[in-house]
């Protein structure tokens, strides 16, 4: 399982983004994107702005779950009051790959994009980092729509990732 | 310059960690229920940023135009604290104009200023569907301020009509927000029915928030209603 996030500004500009992989059932949170269609990741996570600004409306609820699939990418999303927008895309492994995993894992969070197991746990994923995005944006010398950078921020996305995912 | 040297050897040279290693991720986003700030050193405060804004400045409606944007950001950014500090279940994003200036009225006033605001108005001018009113009678940034009478038209609250604002842009409400006086000279043609005369000696500094929706606001808020 390969996760790419993103945080999204108003302006539908890139505020952050961070790529990891599955840190359970024993793996080593990397990254296993394909290389040939890693760059697509970003073109799939903004495609999905569109399916977000529509969902948006319909629930006043932050975490609108998994809003839009590409071929064998989910994207989910968690909507802050201040309309920044962060997405996950998740990637589960390939069929292939899958299948030399043992039986056990096809009840994990990462064989299952679609699972309630795996909504709850891309919650907590999204809960923790909204937490931190709040302590950036109190920053007074934080802007609306300004990149973050902090290395802490990343730290905590990370950990988070490492914890939930 | 050049003497400045990476601290801790993170990858990003140049970049300065306090000196305790807390950063602002380290500490916590409650806050104890009683924790206030005196309001004298909220009112020297307050007073400097007036004066600071009427520096230069061609009229009153720029001067209330500064305020207002210093009051913005404040806005953005309480908005998102204060739904983190919603309990879990309650905690949903504003989607119509009542609930946003339900949130305003409620929830920002009590974290400013302990209290919930006086009023919430629509305006009962028909051909203005898109103002409403949120109504303080004694707005707390303008206790110690004395207007002086060549000023007459200032009301300093445009700050926290700028936070207003903040407020409802950043829930993607856009909006415009400005204050005015309806203490002593005029009331405001709603507030009238209600107060009548005994209003205005009462809430001499008494305080309308003018909000203004953009009209792509109201048209949202039609198709919505519509399902």
């Amino acid at each position: 399982m390969s996760y790419y996030f993103a945080i999204v500004g108003t302006q539908d500009n890139p505020l952050f983004e961070h790529e990891f992989g599955t840190s359970k059932q024993g793996g080593d949170g990397m990254s296993r994107f394909n290389e040939a269609a890693r760059h697509m990741n970003q073109f799939i996570l903004h495609s999905s702005l569109d399916i977000v600004e529509e969902v948006q409306w319909g629930t006043g609820q932050m975490y609108l779950k998994h809003v839009d699939k590409f071929f064998n990418n989910y994207v989910s999303c968690y909507i802050t009051a201040g309309n920044i927008k962060f997405l996950l895309l998740h990637q589960p492994m390939t069929p292939n790959s899958a299948a030399a995993a043992s039986s056990r894992s096809s009840t994990s969070i990462a064989a299952n994009p679609t699972s309630p197991q795996t909504e709850e746990a891309v919650r907590n994923f999204f809960v923790e980092v909204y937490e931190n995005w709040v302590k950036t944006i109190m920053n007074p010398f934080y802007r609306v729509n300004m990149e973050v950078r902090s290395p802490v921020f990343r730290q905590r996305v990370a950990a988070a990732g490492r914890k939930y995912l | 310059m050049s003497n400045m040297t990476p601290v801790k050897g993170k990858e990003q040279p140049g970049l300065r960690y306090p000196s305790n290693g807390k950063t602002i991720y380290h500490r916590p986003l409650n806050r104890a229920k009683t924790s206030e700030l005196s309001q004298a050193s909220f009112a020297y405060l307050f007073s400097e940023m007036v004066g600071y804004a009427s520096k230069r400045i061609v009229s009153i409606q720029d001067l209330e135009k500064r305020l207002n944007t210093q009051g913005h950001p404040i806005g953005l950014k309480l908005l998102d604290l204060l739904l983190h500090r919603e309990p879990a279940r309650t905690q949903t994003r504003p989607l119509t104009i009542i609930t946003l200036l339900h949130l305003i009225k409620q929830q920002l006033w009590t974290h400013l200023f302990g209290r919930a605001a006086d009023g919430l108005e629509k305006s009962s001018d028909p051909t203005r569907p898109d103002e409403y009113m949120i109504i303080d009678n004694e707005p707390l940034v303008n206790r110690y301020i004395s207007v002086p009478r060549d000023m007459s038209q200032l009301n300093c609250a445009a700050f926290v009509a700028g936070i207003i604002e903040g407020v409802c842009d950043g829930s993607a409400f856009p909006a415009r927000v400005t204050a005015h006086s309806v203490g002593k000279q005029q009331a405001a043609p709603a507030a009238e029915g209600e107060e009548g005369g005994e209003g205005k000696e009462m809430w001499p500094g008494r305080t309308v928030f003018l909000v203004k929706f953009l009209p792509e606001v109201l048209e949202r808020e039609s198709f919505l209603a519509k399902g």
